[in-house]
């Protein structure tokens, strides 16, 4: 499993690099002279030039690629000229935030979606199904900013239950109780989308498995119908459950993105919009490489969650 | 096509989705001819009108235009756009995925790299940075929800390219002179494009809610000009003192994608295969019994007693009589071989016993299952699994797919023991060791802790006899347990069943379709054609001198080794299809001494002492 | 030589297996080892042996869809262009095991039938039609199959599309790639019955691969058993299996379940295959073999000539 855990991660070294050639040819399709482009028409030459050695613009694509990833891996992701301060430091403070919101909003999704779609394979036909089958069809079909709003005007503006937005209040706040008293909106609207999603594939998974011919021999050698169920069944269908939930903490992350706009959460998804707006281009760089690269590790969390699993995969 | 629109709207939420995206559809269509104020004129002493004021029939927004009209251009813009993604995304994704999916190693390996790469970043962030390079703007979002969605298609599409280009049609199209480029558009792509239409139904709703959700981010339509997702975002400040001007736009985003996302899943259910056939129904963990007539009353014979067993697989409005009242019975210590053509019934005979016919389809419709003196049809869902297993136990065709692959054989014997007996782990697994013995398994203590993917097919095949036994039950039903196995691995498991059974003293069922297995295993033999018994005695004696000239001719259709080059026998015609049976003989369109009432009224299973036929001219006479 | 449809020299595949990051490559799998044969025009060599024998794989290179290894594919004195199926196509056909996975299920049969036509020989539409009258003809099938979809037909109806396709194409050799395993006992012997009317008929050469000892021994003239991708014995239909000189070819006709033979496991140790990645030195039958002795795990015996006209591989073949 070690030696597993190790081919893993150096496989994924090609990945990150990847990823940042991807980001750093993107960037390179701004059009025309890039700092003016960047910095708008109101830039004094000072900031022009200053852009201009930042991104080392006067010297050839590849070296430029070499110098932006040889400083990236030393920690230094440059210095944001609408926030002036360290891109890095930034980045750090504005994911933490990030983390927390997605961080839960998967757990619940994984959690209830994996749950729905088992009962409703199992109940397959029944009342259970079919009401879980229709919320998972309005989840899915509703967009998660529109969520949030309506939640925001029934539970903080109609009920008075839940506070509007941002993270913590802001007199008198900063606990943890306060933190879940902010969070509990915006995590739930994130998780609507991801949870119909993993609710209907968990389904269609368990059904396809409740038909191999291994459930069969269960069956015939006398395993309760429950163990057969949430046993036999679940622990195969999780072999394809599993690369879906990797797929779902990447759109948990960028539905983040709309729920901080909604909740004024200070998250790294409005501070990359903002730097957008702004044509922040180190900022907007720098974010989407650190992220990116998280995402990749977690992904690796979730191969090597897939190889204790199933046997199969190892070697 | 008309099938395929007569099945699709047979869903009713598809229809209804159908419904609600076409009206919405037309709507946007006429919208330039509607009697609508201009969506962009602001007139800030009418703002924030309500819904249902006068000349503004959803009311105005914060500039006071009409929000109607902006809602109706808006519906418009989105649609296009969302569409006009998923049309580039889905046409380049799966030129893509086909090309790498049909060439295969370098190419294949180089573009799917390349797919992964982009696949690694969560989707949000390769749009944020397309849009941040290109600027905002509705067609640079196009073009961004276009390019993160290309990898989803690349690699669906090439997924089953792979399973395709690897089909056997695709070589004989080789060797029938076609090159790459004829192959990949003739014989690939129309196999491919229903899922490509699939795929493209399933996430066009997808890509109207992406680029909806760029332009409320600010990042996608530009001012003046609004599609959905920006009008959202800008009646976001006035979301309490004018919550109208989000709900308009939100409830249309929200009805654009679930109606597109009802009518996406219908056509997919109409277009799967796998889906038409029902296949993706639960089984139940017990065979539906739906018995038309009382069970017979008839007193048990043998251990195990078969009375004009019926099962049928109702499929939509169709009715297969897979096994049209059979009566089998097997004593202690016996073999009895069931023998039949693939479609005789002699497998679902076999599962009906337990109740293990999946069901849906399948239903029991008559007759009895008599074991220790009970009925099994008519017992509950826990006596009957109390005796699965422990009192009647299968051996199934195929070791690798019916052993569940993620656990270990160990611990499935001692679930199987466990399931049944409150013993102990350690004492389960002595027994499961005991039994490895038994069935001559090497090296069987670390063995135990294998999973099936790690061993042969005959040992697999030893595991699933071993687990079979584990529990010493009174009857074995093996369905077809050597016929994956290659021949000098299926010498070794009939012979070891054959010696358990004269050792422990079990009774077999034993279901094949090969005669030359049943003469070396069994003592008795019933000849299944149909889905009824068509003759039955002892081996020898069926096998000597058939009786039924069906039993013979398929007799003499086998081979046998050491004849030499010869000219085969043959039936001519083909098995019937068992949802429209003829009267009388099914056999009779297929055998040279029929008569016009052979194809007349019931011909009973008739015979004397341990012989029976189901014949009016037998070639030899049992009775 | 020209008497001879199909010559072989030499010909062998080994798959290579991927490489691993840090070691050097491994051998790779050699699924076919290097094999020489010869087949006269008209006859149907027979090609015996269980899973993992390499007979689907030489079966593959022998009609082009795979590029062997080492070695020359010689058809009817004609070298075509090792790995192009095109250029196999006039001379060698194929016809597969699963007959409905070998048709595609988008096109009707006279799709798939004009195929062969058009792209082999470039015929025009009414020529098209006259020959593919004629074939279904040969194989009695009925002409208004012709724009029905594969999915309407039965194994047996499918596997004489699969042949009658393979006929179009007018070759000189066949190669069946277990023909019947898919269908049922009574249709088999109509589809057995078929090919061998369609030899006479048209002359033509079979290799016909399978895994059922009596169905080849019923078609074929001669007979190869293949064991671990290599040849172990050549012979005679009538004599290989009744008088078999290699162990191997022994214990697979006394596993031959037989009507009216009594019940015995011919052997009861050591079932499994010699390990692919790792094959052992000698004789890779040696570790089942009753007769055993060392020089048989220490050198691998090659084909040679023993009576009149059977060959085995084996350093103690049995004696008559």
């Amino acid at each position: 499993m070690g030696a597993y855990i190790v081919k893993r991660l150096i496989s994924a070294i090609p990945v990150l690099f990847g990823i940042t050639v991807i980001v750093f040819l993107i960037m390179a399709m701004i059009p025309g002279d890039p700092a003016t482009a960047i910095l708008g028409s109101y830039a004094t030459p000072e900031n022009v030039e200053k852009l201009n050695r930042d991104l080392g613009l006067d010297k050839p694509m590849v070296q430029r690629y070499f110098i932006w990833l040889g400083n990236m891996l030393t920690g230094d992701f440059g210095r944001s000229f609408s926030l002036n301060r360290p891109v890095l430091d930034e980045i750090l403070e504005r994911f933490s935030a990030t983390l927390i919101l997605a961080g839960v909003s998967f757990v619940l999704c994984s959690l209830l979606g994996i749950l729905a779609g088992v009962v409703s394979a199992a109940r397959q036909y029944g009342f259970a199904d079919k009401a879980i089958t229709f919320t998972v069809l309005i989840g899915i079909s509703v967009p998660s900013f529109f969520l949030g709003m309506m939640m925001i005007l029934l539970f903080a503006v109609k009920l008075r239950w839940l506070p509007v937005s941002g993270m913590y209040a802001i007199y008198g706040g900063g606990d943890l109780p306060d933190l879940i008293y902010h969070l509990i909106m915006p995590a739930l609207a994130l998780a609507a989308v991801a949870t119909g999603v993993v609710a209907r594939l968990s389904r269609s998974a368990m059904l396809e498995v409740l038909r191999q011919d291994y459930i069969r021999t269960a069956r015939a050698k006398g395993v309760p119908e429950g163990r057969v169920i949430y046993g036999h069944a679940l622990r195969a269908a999780m072999v394809s459950i599993i690369p879906v939930l990797g797929i779902q903490a990447g759109f948990v992350l960028s539905g983040a993105v709309y729920i901080e706009m909604v909740f004024q959460w200070p998250g790294i998804g409005r501070m990359l919009v903002d730097a957008i707006l702004k044509r922040d281009i180190l900022l907007v760089q720098g974010g989407v490489v650190f992220v990116a690269g998280c995402y990749v590790l977690f992904n690796i969390a979730v191969d090597v969650a897939q190889g204790l699993l199933d046997p199969r995969i190892k070697t | 096509m008309t099938a395929f629109l007569k099945l699709l709207f047979r869903n009713r939420l598809a229809a209804m989705g159908a419904v609600v995206i076409a009206s919405i559809l037309v709507l946007a269509i006429l919208t330039p001819l509607l009697p609508l104020p201009e969506p962009n004129v602001t007139n800030t002493a009418d703002r924030f009108q309500r819904p249902f004021t006068e000349g503004h029939l959803l009311g105005t927004d914060h500039l006071g235009r009409d929000l109607l009209s902006r809602l109706l251009w808006g519906t418009r813009l989105s649609l296009a756009v969302g569409i006009a993604a998923a049309f580039v995304a889905a046409t380049i994704g799966s030129a893509i995925g086909i090309i790498a999916g049909y060439y295969g190693g370098r190419t294949d390996n180089l573009i799917m790299r390349g797919v992964d790469m982009l696949m690694a970043f969560p989707y949000i962030l390769l749009a944020l940075a397309i849009v941040a390079a290109l600027g905002p703007g509705l067609l640079n979002a196009l073009i961004a929800v276009a390019a993160v969605n290309i990898p989803f298609f690349a690699r669906n599409i090439r997924g089953i390219t792979v399973s395709l280009a690897g089909r056997e049609f695709v070589d004989a199209a080789r060797l029938a002179g076609k090159g790459h480029a004829s192959i990949i558009l003739t014989e690939v792509l129309p196999n491919v494009l229903p899922v490509i239409v699939i795929a493209m139904s399933t996430t066009v709703g997808w890509m109207i809610l992406e680029t909806a959700g760029l332009s409320f981010l600010g990042l996608g339509s530009q001012p003046p000009q609004a599609d959905l997702g920006s009008m959202l975002g800008e009646a976001r400040a006035a979301l309490i003192t004018a919550p109208h001007t989000s709900v308009v736009p939100g409830i249309m985003i929200f009805l654009i994608v679930m109606s597109v996302n009802l009518l996406g899943d219908g056509v997919r259910d109409a277009l799967d295969p796998r889906l038409k056939s029902g296949a993706l129904s639960r089984p139940r963990a017990i065979t539906q019994v739906d018995r038309t007539s009382p069970a017979p009353a008839t007193p048990q014979k043998g251990v195990l007693d078969l009375q004009e067993l019926e099962t049928q697989f109702h499929v939509g409005p169709r009715v297969y009589r897979a096994v049209g009242g059979v009566s089998l019975h097997v004593e202690p210590g016996e073999c009895l071989g069931v023998i039949g053509e693939s479609g005789s019934g002699k497998s679902v005979t076999a599962l009906s016993v337990m109740g293990l016919v999946a069901s849906p389809p399948g239903v029991i419709t008559g007759g009895a299952v008599k074991f220790g003196g009970e009925d099994l049809l008519g017992a509950s869902y826990e006596s009957l699994r109390r005796k699965r297993g422990d009192k009647v136990a299968y051996i199934f065709q195929d070791p690798l797919a019916t052993l569940h692959p993620l656990y270990k054989v160990g611990d499935q014997m001692i679930e199987a023991i466990q399931s049944h007996h409150k013993v102990s782990k350690s004492k389960a697994r002595a027994r499961a060791l005991e039994l490895f013995e038994a069935v001559r398994i090497p090296n069987p203590t670390s063995r135990l802790d294998n999973y099936p993917h790690e061993m042969s097919g005959g040992m697999r095949q030893r595991v699933g006899i071993a687990m079979a036994m584990v529990n010493d039950p009174e009857v074995i039903i093996a369905d077809e347990p050597t016929t994956a196995l290659d021949v000098t691995v299926q010498a070794q498991i009939l012979a070891l069943l054959d010696d358990l059974r004269r050792e422990r003293g079990l009774a077999i069922v034993f279901i094949t379709h090969d005669f030359g297995v049943v003469a070396q295993l069994c003592d008795r033999i019933a000849v299944m054609y149909a889905g009824r018994i068509v003759e039955e005695g002892p081996t020898a004696a069926v096998l000597d001198a058939p009786a039924h000239p069906y039993t013979a001719r398929l007799i003499a259709c086998v081979p046998e080794l050491g004849g030499g080059r010869r000219r085969l026998e043959a039936i001519p015609g083909l098995p019937p299809v068992v949802d429209n049976l003829p009267e009388g003989c099914a056999f009779a369109p297929r055998c040279a001494k029929a008569t016009p009432d052979c194809q007349r009224g019931e011909i009973a299973l008739e015979g004397a002492g341990a012989r029976a036929v189901r014949c009016i001219h037998p070639e030899e006479a049992v009775a | 030589m020209s008497d001879l449809a199909l010559k072989v020299t030499d010909l062998s595949k080994t798959f290579p297996l991927a490489k691993p990051l840090f070691r050097a490559a491994p051998p790779g799998v050699r699924a076919v080892r290097p094999m020489s044969f010869d087949v006269p025009k008209g006859e149907t060599l027979g090609i015996v042996g269980e899973s993992g024998c390499g007979k689907s794989t030489l079966a593959r290179m022998l009609v082009g869809l795979l590029t062997p290894t080492t070695g020359h594919i010689q058809i009817a004195g004609a070298k075509p262009d090792l790995g192009d199926p095109a250029a196999f196509g006039k001379l060698i056909q194929y016809v597969f095991q699963d007959p409905i996975s070998s048709l595609n299920p988008r096109k009707t049969i006279r799709q798939i039938m004009e195929a062969p036509l058009r792209q082999l020989y470039g015929m025009a539409r009414a020529e098209r039609d006259t020959r593919i009258a004629q074939i279904f003809d040969s194989v009695n099938l009925r002409e208004e199959f012709l724009d029905r979809y594969p999915h309407e037909f039965s194994g047996g109806q499918a596997q004489r599309i699969g042949i009658a396709r393979a006929l179009a194409a007018a070759p000189e050799i066949i190669v069946l790639d277990e023909p019947v395993s898919a269908l049922d006992v009574s249709v088999q012997a109509q589809v057995l019955n078929l090919l061998a009317d369609l030899r006479r008929e048209f002359g033509l050469t079979y290799l016909f691969i399978s895994h059922d000892l009596a169905v080849v021994e019923a078609v074929s003239d001669r007979v190869v058993v293949l064991y671990f991708g290599a040849v172990v014995e050549i012979g005679r239909a009538e004599t290989i299996f009744n008088a078999p000189k290699h162990p191997y070819t022994k214990l697979l006709a006394d596993s031959a379940p037989v009507v009216g033979r009594p019940l015995t496991a011919p052997e009861q140790k050591g079932t499994e295959l010699p390990d692919p990645l790792n094959p052992p030195p000698g004789c890779a039958f040696a570790g089942r073999c009753p007769r055993a002795t060392d020089i048989c795990r220490r050198d691998d015996p090659a084909l040679t000539l023993m009576g009149d006209d059977q060959f085995a591989a084996c350093h103690h073949p049995i004696e008559d």
